[in-house]
């Protein structure tokens, strides 16, 4: 099962390392991970994808949980919540391309960010299966390039991770 | 007034009442070195190895409950010192490793004896810290030292630039520390301790599974207690022992590949398992499965949540200290209805049966020292009251089996990491700590040579450790295991060309002992113990190079499955 997991950590040299090395020692699996600072510079907040049965997911939050550097560990797939992933991707954009690219920009409610004469940069952000299928939309001979966020998350409602 | 970093480190070490650092000297910790020479209250011990220096902190640590404390210096050093401190991680011994790092100016450089000691030793402590700044030093170390001994314990390692320990700044102590990210939990939860007392009471089969967690949290008084009120028989891991008298008659001996007959049967079929600070570990239960078929209710107290329902999965599970949470299972059972005995009588007449096989039986002889034989006298003689420290191997499984701990703490071994050559470390660090008791050394020919340097320190300190080696002139566990299922291709175990033990030990100006007959196995072991009591003494005793160490529950077999000596291949 697809879990994404919320943390809050301190906001050290290493605290990073100390997650993902976590994951890599044990053999747990990271399909995305993001970090930033929070309102509080002090603080970061993390999102981690994973899959794993629940016995496995019981073990991450736990290990995580007892690294020194983690405030706060919580499983958002256990209820209601948002995910969001950015993606930029560069397509060629020249002949019947540009205005094919341009239309699917729209279907998908994606943004045009960047146009040169051959080329546009589509921002989209949505859930991972969004951004999949926007993906997948595309002509694979116009694809030039995608970097895409990793998901990040919150939860729905009134739950709330802070301190 | 402001102080140096090397200062401030000193009088860290004195807030914490640090009596002995154990260390190596060298680019990176020379200010460290300077200011410790400046100052009587912490000693230091010199090694003759980084990774001696981290297991004697870790020995001295096992011995007395206190924080170990150990000093290295830069890259090699800080290297070396590794597997010690991954020793100390994996049974959970509080300890603090000070490292020098280059100057924070040429860190990342690739300087001379510059590593990502951080970096290194990330996977193996339970935290660690980079100093980039004199003001950070004095509330670092205080965090070190907090972590080091609370909740789960475990190493720490803090990391100390050159220049770090040169600058200079106000030094204040911090009385206490509180950090947002760390509370470990201490009392059990009141509604899961009562759960886990009704369900004890009501058993028919109960039985208590303790391990090293009794011991770090000194709750072995509370653990003979509430074993006395339940009438339950005990099985404790070999980072247990000492938790509960070995004499006693409620005592198994110890569960899992190397356990008794006894304690195997009596944990596969009981009804409801107690499971004190104990982690169902491989060597416990090496096949979860085969376990889980058998129906048993499980209560498991841990400090770490992380243990609970890791391998094997458990009813009740109860976080906290083991000492707190034994002491409010106490209070529930003594305070309402006392057990019924007659309950579980039947059950005790089936252990007694069990435990009629005598699965620790062994053919005696007269021509060949048995080491079984050795370890028993080495009881006999210490009146059972010695320190053991012990290497790795098959002495260290006849050490276990045979030397009947009484109390805790007088057993040290690498248990979880299983590394060879902490016997005389450990020793040492014991022997510091406990001037006037009698430390033996129970090793082999393997091990002792991982760390035999340190024979040069328990001169130079004086130190009347007793080694007592096993020598069957055989790795001997990696023997038995060819023996038993690689069709007896001695791949490797055979050790040739070893020294002359008796003189390597007065080369380094100790007393050296060979036995050979097994009629001169007391005497030896009286000699050593009377005549050079203020010696160390070094025994080599050649031993039956065929004994193998049983019982046996082959990797990957249920708790039932054991092979018996009787069934010797």
């Amino acid at each position: 099962m697809r879990h994404v997991i919320s943390l809050l950590i301190e906001n050290e040299a290493g605290a990073l390392s100390r997650v993902s090395g976590l994951f890599s020692a044990r053999g747990y699996n990271i399909e995305t991970l993001t970090v930033a600072p929070t309102e509080d510079a002090s603080m970061s907040r993390m999102t981690l994808v994973t899959t794993g049965s629940d016995d496995i997911i019981e073990q991450i939050t736990k290990q995580l949980n007892k690294l020194v550097d983690v405030i706060k560990v919580t499983d958002l797939s256990e209820a209601p919540n948002i995910e969001r992933e950015l993606l930029l991707v560069k397509v060629h954009a020249t002949g019947a391309a540009r205005e094919e690219m341009k239309r699917m920009a729209d279907i998908f409610r994606a943004r045009i960010v960047d146009v040169t004469d051959s080329s546009y940069v589509i921002e989209l952000t949505g859930n991972d299966r969004k951004l999949d299928a926007f993906i997948a939309a595309i002509d694979p001979a116009l694809l030039l390039e995608t970097v895409r966020s990793g998901t990040c998350g919150i939860g729905r409602g009134e739950r709330v991770l802070r301190l | 007034m402001e102080l140096t970093g090397a200062e401030i480190l000193i009088r860290c070490l004195q807030e914490e009442k640090v009596e002995y650092v154990f260390g190596y000297p060298g680019g990176a910790v020379l200010f460290l070195y300077d200011a410790l020479f400046q100052q009587d209250d912490i000693r230091h011990v010199l090694v003759r190895h980084e990774q001696a220096a981290v297991h004697a902190a870790d020995g001295f640590a096992r011995s007395t409950g206190k924080t170990g404390v150990a000093l290295v210096t830069s890259g090699p050093g800080a290297t070396n010192a590794v597997t010690g401190i991954a020793t100390a991680y994996y049974d959970s011994v509080p300890l603090v490793v000070i490292s020098g790092q280059v100057a924070t100016a040429f860190i990342g450089q690739d300087a001379f004896q510059e590593v990502d000691t951080v970096g290194v030793t990330r996977p193996c402590v339970k935290h660690n810290f980079l100093v980039r700044d004199v003001r950070e030093l004095a509330s670092t170390l205080k965090k070190a030292f907090y972590l080091a001994a609370s909740g789960r314990p475990g190493p720490v390692v803090v990391d100390i630039p050159k220049d770090v320990s040169a600058a200079r700044c106000e030094f204040s102590y911090p009385a206490e520390i509180s950090m947002r990210s760390y509370n470990p939990v201490i009392r059990g939860h009141q509604g899961q301790v009562k759960k886990a007392a009704q369900l004890l009471l009501g058993a028919r089969r109960p039985m208590i599974y303790a391990g090293g967690g009794v011991i770090l949290s000194d709750a072995a008084e509370e653990l003979t207690q509430l074993a006395r009120l339940l009438g339950a028989p005990v099985t404790t891991t070999l980072m247990g022992l000492g938790a509960f008298p070995a004499s006693d008659r409620q005592f198994l001996g110890m569960p899992g590949m190397h356990g008794t007959y006894e304690a195997n049967m009596a944990m596969h079929h009981s009804d409801v398992l107690l499971a004190v600070g104990a982690r169902f570990d491989d060597r416990v239960i090496g096949n979860v499965d085969h376990f889980a078929a058998e129906e048993r209710k499980i209560i498991h107290v841990d400090i770490d949540p992380a243990s609970i329902s890791k391998r094997v999965k458990v009813d009740i599970p109860i976080v906290g200290n083991v000492r707190d949470v034994l002491e409010q299972l106490i209070r529930q059972i003594d305070g309402g209805t006392r057990p019924d005995l007659a309950h579980t009588a039947e059950w005790r007449e089936r252990i007694e049966g069990w435990r009629a096989r005598d699965c620790l039986a062994y053919k005696s002889s007269e021509e060949l020292i048995k080491p079984q034989f050795v370890i028993q006298k080495l009881w006999e003689v210490t009146g059972g009251e010695a320190i053991v420290a012990s290497d790795v191997g098959q002495h260290q499984m006849w050490a276990s089996q045979y030397y009947r701990f009484d109390k805790p703490r007088r057993w040290l071994n690498s248990g979880g990491l299983g590394t060879m050559g902490v016997g005389l470390p450990y020793a040492m660090g014991a022997q510091l700590a406990h001037p006037g008791a009698q430390v033996a050394c129970v090793t082999g020919e393997g091990s002792i040579q991982m760390n035999i340097q340190e024979l040069s320190t328990c001169r130079q300190f004086r130190l009347p450790i007793k080694v007592c080696l096993l020598n069957n002139r055989y790795l001997g566990m990696v023997r038995q295991w060819q023996q038993m299922f690689h069709g007896q291709r001695y791949s490797g175990s055979y050790m040739d060309s070893l020294p002359d033990f008796v003189k390597l030990a007065e080369s380094y100006g100790h007393v050296g002992i060979r036995v050979e007959k097994p009629g001169d196995v007391e005497g030896a072991l009286r000699e050593a113990f009377t005549t050079h009591k203020n010696e160390l003494v070094f025994i080599d005793f050649q031993i039956d190079r065929s004994e193998n160490v049983y019982p046996m529950v082959p990797g990957g077999k249920g708790l039932t499955e054991m092979i018996l000596p009787s069934e010797d291949l």
